[in-house]
């Protein structure tokens, strides 16, 4: 069964409200906020899940049960935490640059926000489906970078300052090879839109159709990716045993949370990113789901399986690989990953002319 | 070519090191094969044979313990742990003034678990208990008397 490119369910929504129910502006408005209300306590829910997932894994990797009191199987363990950093005092140094300071937690969230707003959960269930989908996100989670920059150099602390040089060093070298990887599949797709990428993938996933360097190019965009992240094995910007915290030395309380939710989103846009390129988004395996009905469900139920593995998947690296040095650190991105994706690309450019792709 | 070497090298051992943890997460997920955490007020707490919990004197059924009074566990501490308060007291049959404790006080609070006290016991009269319940509301509670009441010599043990 071939998807047509459908109408997207959001646009319908606000034209719902805009034209149908005849608000006009107003109701425009009104949609528009109501899908920010909708995407923010995604945000949030997704995040507070993500910790409890983070936890548990590493207590099965480290044979421990990890939270399982608070609420059945610990599920309530993040949502108690939160509340409690929410009564927290907000701490902080008393010659930090105020604006600056306050300002980078929000820059880290509203980068990671939008960045979701692109993604397409489900056949037309994105918030923005743009034509430069790809190329949106890869520019908005610079912003991201930015957060943590601001955020170490506005705590004036010299780890604060160090985590932040390092993440903005690395964040922004390991971004040309995740860029690298994503143009790598933007070359077979000829398209930048996330959604026209899924619909390409009717026929395969890319990451089988375009064999060897698509492969290289999963491989690469997943290592870029977890750096992205500030994951281990490349968690130098926040590493405990040199620098405190890194970058949110200075921040207690929410601030220090919105940095920790912001982190485990980045890893949820991350893999969503992966899946979307690489393993066909919401698309069903082998279209085994087609026929059943409510495609927009299915394509829910496979997308999150998709993103689960993903993230199991960084997961499995944070658990079992040790940290980089800095200097190994750039010799795996200058040395290593942007070379092979250089000529990774050249490789698929020409199989892409040859037809020698699927 | 040892840039490729390292790179499949790399890869490779990366692989080697995922294998191990996997072959604990998975089993882990499906039982509790490997889990070692134990969720200690429903489950019973193992704890080692050798175990340093508190030290006890050992009593038998007949209310009579080992202990001569002799203070080398009072010696041997290094922090004062160990208080005995003693008498000489007349032995009827031989007619010799023989030492007898009244109260061995072994103050847990202090104690560091060192082991010095039971090592230097020429009678084995003291030892480990493996016993950990030792939180109480109130400091107090921690200093306590070995020797039970009315407790006495177990005869023997001087020859």
């Amino acid at each position: 069964m071939i998807l047509t490119n459908t109408t997207n369910y959001f646009s319908q929504f606000i034209a719902y409200f805009s034209d149908t129910i005849g608000w006009g502006m107003g109701g425009q408005i009104l949609a528009y906020v109501l899908i920010a209300i909708v995407y923010l306590i995604f945000f949030a829910l997704a995040g507070l899940y993500l910790v409890y997932l983070e936890r548990r894994v590493a207590a099965f990797f480290q044979l421990r049960l990890g939270p399982n009191r608070v609420g059945p199987w610990g599920l309530m363990q993040t949502i108690a935490d939160a509340l409690k950093l929410l009564s927290k005092e907000i701490f902080g140094t008393d010659r930090k640059d105020k604006l600056l300071y306050h300002t980078a937690y929000y820059l880290v969230i509203v980068a990671a926000l939008i960045s979701l707003s692109v993604i397409p959960f489900s056949n037309g269930i994105a918030a923005y489906d743009i034509n430069i989908g790809v190329f949106f996100i890869s520019a908005v989670s610079s912003v991201g970078i930015l957060g943590l920059l601001i955020g170490g150099w506005g705590s004036n602390n010299k780890y604060g300052v160090l985590g932040g040089m390092r993440s903005g060093l690395q964040m922004i070298s390991y971004e040309l090879s995740s860029g690298l990887a994503i143009l790598t599949i933007v070359l077979m797709a000829g398209s930048l839109q996330l959604s026209e990428i899924i619909h390409q993938q009717q026929a395969g996933w890319f990451l089988w159709r375009g064999h060897i360097p698509a492969l290289i190019a999963f491989v690469i965009f997943v290592i870029a990716g977890t750096a992205e992240s500030n994951r281990t094995p490349f968690d130098l910007p926040e590493g405990e045993a040199e620098l405190g915290a890194g970058y949110h030395t200075e921040y207690s309380g929410m601030g220090f949370a919105w940095f920790f939710l912001a982190e485990f989103i980045n890893m949820f846009i991350i893999s969503a990113v992966g899946v979307t390129l690489f393993l066909g988004g919401w698309l069903a395996p082998f279209g085994i789901t087609d026929g059943l009905g409510m495609p927009w469900l299915w394509g829910f139920i496979w997308f999150f399986i998709k993103v689960g593995l993903m993230i199991f998947l960084l997961m499995w690296f944070r658990w079992t690989f040790p940290r980089l040095r800095i200097d190994q650190l750039l010799t795996l991105e200058w040395k290593y990953l942007l070379p092979i994706g250089l000529v990774n690309i050249i490789l698929m450019a020409v199989l892409v002319y040859y037809h020698l792709v699927f | 070519m040892s840039y490729f070497g390292d790179i499949f090298g790399g890869i490779r051992s990366l692989l080697t090191g995922m294998k191990i943890t996997g072959g604990y997460f998975f089993p882990s997920i499906i039982g509790r094969k490997y889990t070692i955490t134990r969720q200690y007020p429903e489950e019973p707490a193992v704890v080692a044979e050798r175990f340093k919990g508190e030290v006890v004197m050992w009593h038998n059924e007949n209310n009579e313990h080992r202990c001569t009074g002799c203070q080398a566990c009072e010696i041997a501490c290094p922090n004062g742990t160990i208080e005995i308060i003693w008498d000489r007291v007349l032995n009827e049959e031989t007619g010799k003034k023989v030492k007898v404790i009244d109260k061995h006080i072994y103050h847990l609070g202090m104690c560091t678990m060192c082991n010095l006290c039971i090592q230097a016991c020429p009678t084995n009269a003291i030892m480990w208990s493996t016993n950990f319940h030792n939180a109480t509301f109130d400091r107090s509670q921690l200093t306590k008397v070995l020797n039970h009441p009315g407790s006495k010599l177990m005869t023997g043990v001087e020859e």
